[in-house]
C-alpha cells in the first residue's frame, strides 16, 4: 500500500491505466492527473488524491458546525466556513406544525449562536440544506471553538478515531469535530480544556508529520505530570 | 522606463546577450508557495529583477450578486503595479495597460482552473508588481497559478509562462527590459506542460512564419523549466525536502 502512496501537485500524473477516477483527480486520455496538492492513493480499481489544502465543500451527511448568521420568517442561514451558506429550515426546528405568524424564530436560536448540524441536501443548483433534528445535533450551549484547516479533519480524527480518542482520554473533554474545520470542546476542568485546545492545534500546525499521535500523546502526558 | 541605449551591444559574436545570458537561458527564477497569512493561497517571484507578489481569495460569495453565474464559479484577476515599481513614480489608478494584463492573465488561467465545481462563486486573484524588469505578465501568470494551487483550487495543470522573441536577428528566450526595448519582436507564452496545451500567446513585433515556429516551440521549452520551479515552489511547502 504504502508505495502506491505519492505527493502530488495539480497536472501530476498519478497513474496511467483502467482506474476510476475519484475525488481531486481527471481522466485525460488514459491518464489519471491530480487537480490539488495532496496525496494520491491507488486502490484496486480506482484513484483518489486526498486534499492538503483547499475550502470545506458541503458534502451530503456530514457533521458541521454552523454559526447563525441571520434569520427570515422561515429559515435561518448558518456559517459552516464554506463558499455557501447553510439553509435551516424553521419547520426542522419547530417541527411539522410550525406557523411563520406563531413562532418565533429567534426564541430557539439567535444570531451568533452555534449549532451542530447534518447537512442534509446539497446539489450545485441550491445552497446546502442543513437540518438538527437527530440525536447529538442542536444549539451548542457550551464548549470552546477552534478553528482548524478543513483539509486537516481526517488527521485529527485520525485512523478509526485514534487522534481524537487519545486526546478525549487525556484531558477529559467532549470534542465535537465539525467535517468542515471547526471544533467544539467542552471540558469541565479549565487545565483540561486548554491542553485539548492546544493538541488540536498542534495537530493542524504538524498535520504531516509522521506519527503524530505520538507526539500528541507525548505533549498531553508531560503537561500532566508538571 | 529603461531608456534606450543605441550603443548596447544586444547579442556579441559569441552569442553572449546585453545582460550576460546565452541565448536560450532564462534568467534566475525564485518561487515561493505561501507566505501571507490571511490569503487563502499566495505566492512570490523573483523573475530576474522583476518581483511580484500574488493572493488569491476563494471560492468565496459574489459581491455585487449580478455577477455571479449558477453554472460556474468565476475569476477575477487584477494586475497592479506599485508607485515604486519602475523608475519614474507609476500612477496607482489602474491604467489602459494593467486592465489588459489583468484580462489577459484571467483568460489565460481559466482553461487550467476547474471552476465549475463551484457555481455561484468567485475566485479573486490579486497580482501586485513590487518592481518591474520587462516580461511581469509572463512572471505574473506563473505566480498565478503556484497560489491558485496553494489555496487549493482545483486545477487541471499548472500555468507556466516565459516570453519568446527576436534580439537582433536570433529568437531568444526570455526578453528581458532592454531587449524588450530595442529588440524586433516580443512573445509572451503560457502553457499547460502537462496537457500540452498553450494557454496564452501573444506577439509585438514581426517575424517570418519559420521564426514564428521556432519562437513558440523555444518559448514552451522555457515553460517547462519554469513549470520544474513552481513544482519545487508547491513540493517545498508542503512536503518539506522529502524524497518522494
Amino acid at each position: 500500500m504504502d508505495n502506491k502512496r505519492k505527493y502530488v501537485i495539480p497536472g501530476d500524473l498519478v497513474t496511467t491505466g483502467p482506474f476510476r477516477p475519484e475525488q481531486n483527480v481527471i481522466l485525460e486520455g488514459n491518464k489519471i492527473i491530480s487537480t490539488t496538492i495532496g496525496i494520491s492513493e491507488i486502490y484496486d480499481d480506482s484513484v483518489k488524491v486526498i486534499p492538503l489544502t483547499g475550502k470545506y465543500l458541503p458534502k451530503i451527511d456530514d457533521l458541521v458546525i454552523g454559526k447563525v448568521i441571520s434569520h427570515t420568517s422561515l429559515s435561518w442561514e448558518l456559517d459552516i466556513n464554506s463558499c455557501y451558506v447553510g439553509f435551516l429550515p424553521a419547520q426542522d426546528v419547530f417541527g411539522r406544525d410550525f406557523s411563520a405568524h406563531a413562532d418565533e424564530l429567534t426564541s430557539k436560536l439567535k444570531v451568533g449562536d452555534l449549532v451542530a448540524a447534518r447537512i442534509a441536501n446539497f446539489d450545485r443548483t441550491r445552497d446546502p440544506l442543513v437540518t438538527i433534528s437527530d440525536r447529538d445535533l442542536g444549539k451548542i450551549d457550551s464548549g470552546a471553538l477552534v478553528k482548524i484547516s478543513p483539509s486537516k479533519v481526517p488527521r485529527l480524527i485520525g485512523k478509526r478515531g485514534t487522534m481524537i480518542q487519545t486526546i478525549e482520554m487525556a484531558t477529559n473533554a467532549a470534542i465535537t469535530i465539525g467535517q468542515n474545520g471547526w471544533v467544539v470542546v467542552s471540558c469541565e476542568s479549565p487545565e483540561g480544556l486548554l491542553k485539548a485546545k492546544k493538541a488540536i492545534q498542534m495537530v493542524n500546525e504538524k498535520a504531516h508529520v509522521a506519527n503524530l499521535t505520538d507526539q500528541v500523546k507525548e505533549m498531553l502526558e508531560s503537561k500532566g505530570e508538571s | 522606463m529603461g531608456g534606450r541605449d543605441a550603443t548596447m551591444v544586444l547579442l556579441d559574436e559569441n552569442g553572449i546577450r546585453c545582460d550576460g545570458r546565452k541565448i536560450d537561458e532564462p534568467r534566475r527564477i525564485m518561487i515561493k508557495a505561501g507566505g501571507l497569512k490571511n490569503a487563502d493561497g499566495s505566492a512570490y517571484i523573483e523573475f530576474g529583477d522583476n518581483k511580484i507578489l500574488v493572493g488569491v481569495f476563494g471560492p468565496r460569495d459574489v459581491h455585487p450578486k449580478h455577477m455571479s453565474n449558477t453554472d460556474t464559479g468565476i475569476l477575477r484577476v487584477r494586475y497592479h503595479m506599485e508607485p515604486f515599481s519602475v523608475t519614474e513614480r507609476k500612477n496607482p489608478a489602474p491604467s489602459r495597460r494593467e486592465i489588459e494584463i489583468s484580462k489577459v492573465i484571467k483568460e489565460a488561467l481559466e482553461p487550467a482552473v476547474m471552476l465549475e465545481k463551484f457555481p455561484r462563486t468567485a475566485v479573486d486573484v490579486f497580482i501586485e508588481v513590487l518592481q518591474a524588469d520587462g516580461g511581469t505578465r509572463c512572471a505574473a501568470l506563473t505566480a498565478a497559478s503556484v497560489a491558485l494551487a496553494d489555496a487549493g483550487i482545483p486545477m487541471r495543470d499548472m500555468v507556466a509562462a516565459i516570453a519568446a522573441g527576436k534580439v537582433a536577428d536570433t529568437i531568444v528566450l526570455d526578453v528581458n527590459n532592454e531587449e524588450d526595448q530595442a529588440g524586433q519582436a516580443d512573445m509572451p507564452i503560457g502553457y499547460m506542460p502537462s496537457l500540452k496545451k498553450i494557454t496564452l500567446l501573444q506577439l509585438d513585433g514581426i517575424l517570418t512564419p519559420e521564426e514564428y515556429k521556432k519562437c513558440v516551440s523555444v518559448g514552451v521549452e522555457g515553460c517547462k523549466i519554469v513549470y520544474e520551479l513552481q513544482k519545487k515552489a508547491l513540493h517545498n511547502k508542503y512536503f518539506g525536502n522529502r524524497d518522494d
